[in-house]
């Protein structure tokens, strides 16, 4: 066996400030051979991308590396002077990062900050560089490359950007690509992109790869040896299809068990209890003992060791010590997903909810007297209906008027036209009082829990506000009553109401806010990407409260997302929107199975799939989501079309029926 | 982009009448131009015939909006509004109180004010930056540390000081520079020497630390981090990258104090005896010449509003965003 | 019929009612705070920062003197017909507490400590001849026989006298804090003083301690020599330059402190306004000000100062004494430098409202038809406080600079008013005395420093603590 091109072992980091120093990398050890892709999963906070920093020794200034030694070739990088160092980034291990958005200096054009690379680590100079630019923008298939040199960052596009950041990565050609949650901040389609391009120069330039991503899907695509950390630690190690044929480790399990998509609708997900323990101070157990289900008496006081599942698969669980892993394997494969919940009734409900042909533009002001120059259509002539204690999902990539919809309803931003009947009344019509009265049947939910609770106001009063602006509960004790039935109802205890919100993690968070939209008694809650910041075991535990909540109240949701599997778990009907419009709605699993419109087919085939053997063609779509501003004329989809017909570009399809609930938008159906 | 600056011009026309319309409220409505003939001319001296001359000699004597007195436009042009504030957007600053020409007094008097406001700000900036960049460079180290100390310590100790301590130690003690006064052509840098050292010492304190906290904020950036995993040296990272950034911050507070320069320092010149418009404005304070202030305010204001347009110039030479859009 | 004739009848300024209307507000605000660990915490941090709290230990010392001279009240005059009578003088505790110093009027100038005059005159000799001579002080160093031979000793022993009880002081002070440390550490009271020394306590003892100690070394000969020399010196009028100090530091704090009081509302107000509502209101409350601060700072406060001098003149009648003109004076300069100094805050607080409005707890209440007002004052106003508190502590400093440099041009306080300013302007024209007056230009510069330094210290104390990533810019010239 040759030697490994990079070898971590016993990577420890600290991070000093606050109380007590943080150990965020905790005796981290793995090997990557020349040419593999390695992936690190794990949820946040693991110490994933602190184990990436460390191997740059990039580390945020109050980090330091605490022990561990990190071999390239042989040589341990954390012994080379900083100077030595500064030869191998860029050179021979090159990063990039989450948020191509901010990792680009935004002051100087892309190819300045390309050409800073090839001169920092080649003997090139004057066109030579140009050219070696050009060359590595058209190597990551930057459209239209020789002019996008001269571009700045924000005049591109965030895939664009992630292009970038990766021909900087290659200007080398670099023998490890650390690429820290690459397409964490892209929508689906182009995440699609840049995994292939990845995937692409990886085999044609043999480079290993350190993959790091929270998103098992990808994993699944990319991958060939995976590493799961939690908590600081690396706790399964596996080749991987060995790894997605049979997940060790109880908490790899959970991850898996927590995926919306792996169980049917209609079945409670996976979740799991309590949270991730401080890494202040020593660990004298496993590190997942106290939420395991499956941890033995001896599991909080003993370390456990390195375990062999089978051949190359490990884990560091005290369920595989020597001699116990034929039994703990069984074991694993009769957990299944856990308490069957009855599916929502399917009876038909008249609709509880009409929207038709809501638009909502924005003005732009332009020139010397701010004059209404043109349109933002961030909503397009937009129609659906939710019946009663139904789900009507929302799905689209980012800027496709989805969120915008959510709040037009509520008025929270002024609609420009359409209607919207909710119980017979039109909302947009109404007066202030009158929208007063009527606020109290529908509300919302937002995506991140962190913005939608004031940090000044006590639980307690966060959740009594919009009972006394709406003049539900005519008693302050009736009140305070119906406050600590909500809290428990949403899985907290009634105590926290004195608290304020820096006490509660994400999710719990989420859970008052859903309390808060609860406190009126509302008929319709909208759910704008209520679990998108959340890591997938949270998110597992919201998406069952919303289930039984619907269950138990008759709820009717608009769950606005973009991630199919949710909405595949969530929704009894889905609406695909594109560019301000919906191109196809229909039930569930007419729209997911039977997929009509090219870009619900292409938006569908490029969700990762948490299964290596799914070999799926992944349906490219060619450029951006173009501007809302000038969409394009006819269908708003036929530039980025694979089968775009002549009369795409002249005129907007009309809707094709292809069953009483099932309809697209396209051309392709007349 | 052009529409945008003839925007600002506009906004800036407006902002320069309210700025007239305030001042001429504060100096003829909360006195009466009998309480300010009063004042000038002393207790003793008050009488009802002295009052009205006092008046007439300076142009107070007439209605204050309408004159029913004359035909047609010089209905509204021969009035106090007109002559006092009106005026003064064509520059016609009229003649001070003590009966001097204010517009030939600023003419020849912001020539000493800039010979010393040019030099303090082209090397302070100079220096603030060098010094927040060293401390931005070893942060984190003692050099960091006390280099905050000594600012803090340097912002706590008021200007006269710096200006009298400058004054003993330079001038009486080691007897280098004149202690004040001016002169005329190349004879005038010797005293010139004193008041621009001083002018950057002044504010080292303050300004290097508020460039090293805008230099903190951008190291802790992203886009950092990516310089440093190409590989470039930390001075590289500093020079290229932190400090094109920072330009941005920086430049919103330092532009729109260009224009300003014309006007001089008040103290500075008052203690050196550089004759200047910042010495000229406060011989008016101390002399109550009312209608000098009035000028100064109202230049001051114009100076500020350039000063405004030439910061949105300037974000369209260093920064690509505004320059795109 | 007998008339309780009380030896002294409080009479309040303007500025001493807004002074103590300030401390209660603190008062009220630290008890509220207290009881909101939400609110408590940024505190908790300041509490931790060795720079901050050694600042605040002397910061304290500087507001004690600053409210026992805001404290006033006219002493009773010997009652001829029954009647209380009191005197036009007006004074304050801490003109009671310094009297000695007040009265030792000397007849100009003398050196700190000095037991002669600064100046020669001239003296009739008994023979009828006449000699120029430094003449003995009339207090300073009155009570030695012979100055020449006992001067350095006495002032030696006093100061020696002066330092022991200022130790003992200090260390009754020391074993207080560890007794109470220890009782809540529930550890002996000898390993917290160990503790406390090498700085291993939660709350930086060590730098409160040592603050305390250096104040108590510089104090206590003071003290001790303060009734029988002048220290400090005296002035051209042969007033007690320490007297001039410890006055002034009333006026600094004053104006330091209400200026901003006096700008918050219309601040927070109009900014949190400006950036909630958006549109037209903002358009307006950006013009304003935008007007006021296109004006520089300098010529706004000269032009108003100027007009409220003209006034004061014209209106006498207004203002029955000296104190209660220059009382009024100062308020109004508070005003003036209130008002020209709020944009910047203004600007700050809607940048910052125009962020929260768009957070998704505002969008949850708006969800729920709460009113715009209620919206404003439980969700933005309380979620901008840290700003206002920043603003508070960073503007003080450099009001108090700002006071000085006013002073010189003649806008700041009125001339009887005893300030930073005054003393400086004053003593400036003492330097080019040949032999230099020194000590009035260093009693002010010490004592300016110290309150600014120490200002500034605290302050970045609060604003690390509050929200280290706001830049706020210096906005005082």
């Amino acid at each position: 066996m040759t030697a490994p091109l990079l070898r971590v072992s016993g990577l420890t980091a600290r991070i000093h400030g606050g109380v007590a120093p943080v150990l965020p990398v905790d005796g981290v050890s793995f090997d990557i051979a020349a040419g593999q892709t390695f992936a690190l999963v794990g949820e946040s906070g693991c110490g994933k991308s602190m184990t990436a920093l460390s191997i740059m020794r990039l580390l945020p200034e109050a980090g330091e590396i605490a022990g561990g030694v990190v071999e390239l070739d042989g040589e341990n990088l954390l012994a080379l002077s900083e100077a030595r160092m500064r030869e191998v980034r860029g050179r021979r291990v090159a990063m990039i990062f989450q948020e191509p958005g901010l990792s680009l200096n935004p002051v100087m054009t892309v190819g300045a900050q390309i050409a800073e690379a090839v001169r920092r680590h080649t003997g090139l100079a004057g066109a030579a560089v140009d050219a070696r630019v050009l060359q590595l923008l058209e190597a990551v298939h930057m459209p239209d490359a020789r002019r996008r040199m001269a571009e700045y960052p924000f005049q591109m596009s965030g895939g664009m950007k992630q292009r970038v950041m990766i021909a900087i990565a290659l200007a080398c050609d670099p023998a490890l690509l650390i690429a820290d949650e690459p397409t964490t901040a892209l929508d689906v389609t182009v995440q699609a992109q840049v995994l292939e391009l990845l995937r692409e120069l990886q085999r044609s330039r043999g480079m290993a790869m350190l993959l790091i991503t929270h998103d098992l899907g990808v994993v699944a695509q990319m991958a060939q040896q995976v590493a799961v950390m939690y908590a600081g630690e690396i706790i399964e190690s596996a080749p991987v299809e060995a790894f997605f044929a049979g997940p060790a480790h109880p908490y790899s399990r959970k991850l898996f068990e927590s995926l919306p998509d792996r169980v049917g609708r209609g079945h409670a997900l996976a979740a799991i209890r309590g949270t991730v323990p401080a890494l202040t101070r020593p660990f004298k157990g496993c590190r997942f003992a106290e939420r395991c289900d499956r941890a033995l008496a001896h599991c909080p006081d003993t370390i456990p060791d390195w375990g062999v599942v089978r051949d190359g698969h490990r884990a560091k669980c005290h369920l595989y010590a020597d001699g116990a892993a034929g039994s703990a394997h069984s074991a694993a494969c009769a957990a299944g997903p856990q308490d069957a919940v009855a599916p929502s009734l399917h009876t038909d409900h008249p609709a509880l909810l009409e929207v038709a042909d809501l638009k909502i533009h924005f003005p732009i002001h332009r020139g010397l007297l701010r004059r209404v120059a043109g349109q933002v259509r961030a909503v397009d002539g937009v129609s659906f209906g939710i019946a009663a204690g139904r789900t009507l999902g929302l799905v689209g990539e980012s800027g496709c008027g989805k969120t915008t919809v959510g709040k037009g309803l509520l008025r929270l931003v002024q609609p420009t036209g359409g209607r919207v009947l909710f119980d017979g009344a039109d909302l947009l019509t109404l007066d202030r009082s009158a929208l007063r009265r009527r606020r109290r049947h529908a509300q919302i939910i937002f995506q991140d829990p962190y913005a939608s609770l004031n940090p000044r106001v006590r639980i307690g009063d966060a959740l009594e506000e919009g009972m006394l602006a709406l003049g539900v509960g005519d008693s302050a004790a009736r009140r305070q009553a119906q406050i600590a039935a909500l809290l428990g109802e949403v899985g907290l205890s009634p105590e926290v109401r004195d608290r304020y919100p820096h006490e509660f993690s994400g999710g719990q968070r989420q859970r008052i806010a859903i309390a808060r939209a609860l406190s009126v008694e509302p008929q319709l809650i909208i759910c704008d990407e209520p679990t998108s910041a959340l890591d997938v075991s949270v998110q597992a535990q919201i998406l069952n409260l919303l289930q039984r909540l619907q269950r138990d109240k008759g709820l009717a949701y608009l769950f606005i997302s973009h991630n199919m599997s949710v909405i595949e778990y969530m929704a009894d009907e889905v609406a695909v929107m594109y560019l301000g419009r919906i191109v196809e709605r229909g039930t569930v699993d007419e729209v997911l199975r039977t997929p009509k419109h090219p870009y619900t087919r292409a938006l569908l085939s490029a969700v990762p799939v948490a299964d290596p053997s799914a070999a799926r063609p992944v349906i490219q779509l060619a450029g951006d989501l173009p501007s809302p501003v000038h969409p394009p004329h006819g269908c708003h989809f036929h530039p980025r079309c694979g089968a775009a017909l002549p009369q795409c570009r002249l005129e907007f399809p009309d809707e094709q029926a292809f069953s009483a609930s099932h309809a697209a938008r396209c051309h392709l159906y007349r | 982009m052009t529409a945008y600056i003839i925007r600002r011009l506009v906004y800036g026309v407006f902002v320069l009448a309210g700025v007239n319309v305030l001042t001429f409220a504060l100096f003829f409505f909360v006195n009466s131009p009998e309480d300010m003939a009063r004042a000038q001319l002393g207790a003793k001296r008050v009488t009802p015939a002295a009052v009205e001359k006092w008046k007439r000699e300076r142009g107070y004597d007439k209605p204050v909006f309408l004159n029913d007195k004359m035909p047609g436009s010089r209905k509204l042009t021969e009035t106090v509004f007109f002559d006092k504030s009106v005026r003064l957007f064509a520059f016609e600053f009229g003649a001070s109180d003590q009966g001097r020409n204010i517009g030939y007094d600023i003419s020849t008097r912001m020539w000493p004010s800039l010979a010393v406001q040019v030099p303090a700000f082209v090397i302070g900036l100079a220096v603030y930056i060098t010094f927040a960049l060293l401390m931005a460079f070893f942060r984190a180290t003692y050099v960091d540390f006390w280099g905050v100390v000594l600012c803090v310590l340097m912002m706590s100790i008021s200007t006269l000081f710096y200006i009298i301590g400058g004054q003993f130690v330079f001038g009486k003690l080691w007897n280098l520079v004149p202690i004040s006064g001016y002169d005329a052509g190349f004879d005038a840098l010797k005293f010139l020497v004193l008041p621009v050292l001083i002018g950057v010492i002044g504010g080292i304190g303050s300004s290097s630390r508020w460039y090293r906290t805008i230099f903190l904020e951008e190291i802790s950036k992203d886009y950092v981090r990516t310089a440093r995993a190409k590989g470039l040296s930390e001075s590289r990272v500093l020079f290229r990258h932190v400090l094109a950034n920072a330009m941005i911050p920086i430049l919103t507070g330092v532009v729109v104090v260009i224009p300003l320069l014309f006007m001089g320092a008040l103290i500075t010149e008052s203690f050196f005896g550089i004759p200047g418009l910042g010495s000229y404005t406060i011989d008016a304070i101390g002399q109550q010449d009312f209608a000098i202030v009035r000028a100064m305010v109202f230049l001051g204001s114009v100076l500020y509003i350039i000063g405004l347009i030439l910061t949105d110039i300037s974000y369209t030479l260093v920064d690509p965003r505004v320059r795109f859009s | 019929m007998m008339h309780l004739v009380l030896p002294f009848r409080f009479e309040w300024l303007w500025s001493d009612a807004l002074v103590w209307l300030l401390v209660a507000s603190v008062i009220g605000f630290a008890i509220y705070t207290n009881a909101r660990p939400h609110l408590r915490a940024p505190w908790a941090r300041v509490s931790r920062s060795a720079s901050g709290l050694a600042a605040a230990t002397v910061l304290a010392l500087f507001v004690i003197v600053g409210l026992l001279d805001s404290v006033h009240y006219r002493e009773a005059l010997p009652s001829q017909d029954g009647k209380a009578a009191y005197a036009t003088e007006l004074r304050s505790v801490l003109d009671r507490l310094l009297q000695p110093l007040r009265a030792s009027r000397e007849k100009t100038y003398s050196a700190p400590l000095a037991t002669h005059l600064y100046a020669k005159e001239t003296v009739q000799l008994p023979d009828g001849g006449e000699v120029r001579v430094f003449p003995r002080l009339r207090h300073g160093g009155a009570h030695l026989v012979d100055p020449q031979q006992d001067w350095a000793r006495d002032v030696a022993v006093k100061a020696f006298r002066g330092l022991a009880i200022a130790l003992l002081v200090w260390f009754v002070a020391a074993i207080g804090v560890c007794a109470a440390e220890s009782r809540r550490a529930t550890a002996g009271i000898e390993s917290v003083w160990r503790d406390v020394w090498a700085g291993r306590t939660a709350v930086p003892w060590r730098a409160v301690l040592a603050a305390l100690g250096l104040l108590c070394v510089l104090i206590g000969p003071v003290t001790a020599l303060a009734p029988h020399y002048h220290v400090l010196g005296t002035d051209k009028v042969g007033q007690d330059v320490l007297y001039q100090a410890l006055k002034s530091i009333r006026t600094g704090l004053v104006i330091g402190t209400l200026a901003t009081l006096v700008m918050l509302p219309f601040a927070l107000v109009l900014g949190v306004m400006a950036g909630y509502f958006k549109g037209r209101i903002d358009d307006l409350i950006q013009y304003l000000y935008t007007t006021l601060s296109s004006i520089p700072g300098v010529l706004l406060i000269a032009a108003a100062v100027l007009m409220m001098q003209v006034y004061i003149e014209n209106h006498p009648e207004l203002f029955p004494s000296t104190e209660i003109r220059a009382d009024v004076r100062l308020i109004a300069l508070c005003v003036i430098l209130g008002v020209t100094s709020w944009t910047g805050l203004c600007r700050l607080l809607r940048g910052e409202a125009l962020k929260l409005r768009e957070m998704e707890y505002i969008q949850a209440a708006h969800a729920f038809g709460v009113s715009h007002w209620r919206i404003m004052m439980r969700h933005i106003v309380p979620n901008v406080m840290h700003i206002v508190m920043i603003a508070l502590v960073m503007d003080f400093s450099g009001l108090v600079l700002a006071e000085a440099v006013l002073s010189y041009v003649g806008v700041g306080v009125d001339p009887s008013m005893i300030s930073f300013g005054t003393m400086i302007n004053s003593a400036r024209l003492e330097m080019a005395r040949e032999p230099m007056v020194w000590w009035s230009l260093a009693a002010a510069f010490v004592f300016m420093l110290t309150l600014v330094l120490a200002a500034n210290l605290f302050a970045d104390a609060v604003r690390d603590a509050f929200d280290p990533r706001l830049i706020m810019a210096g906005r005082h010239s």
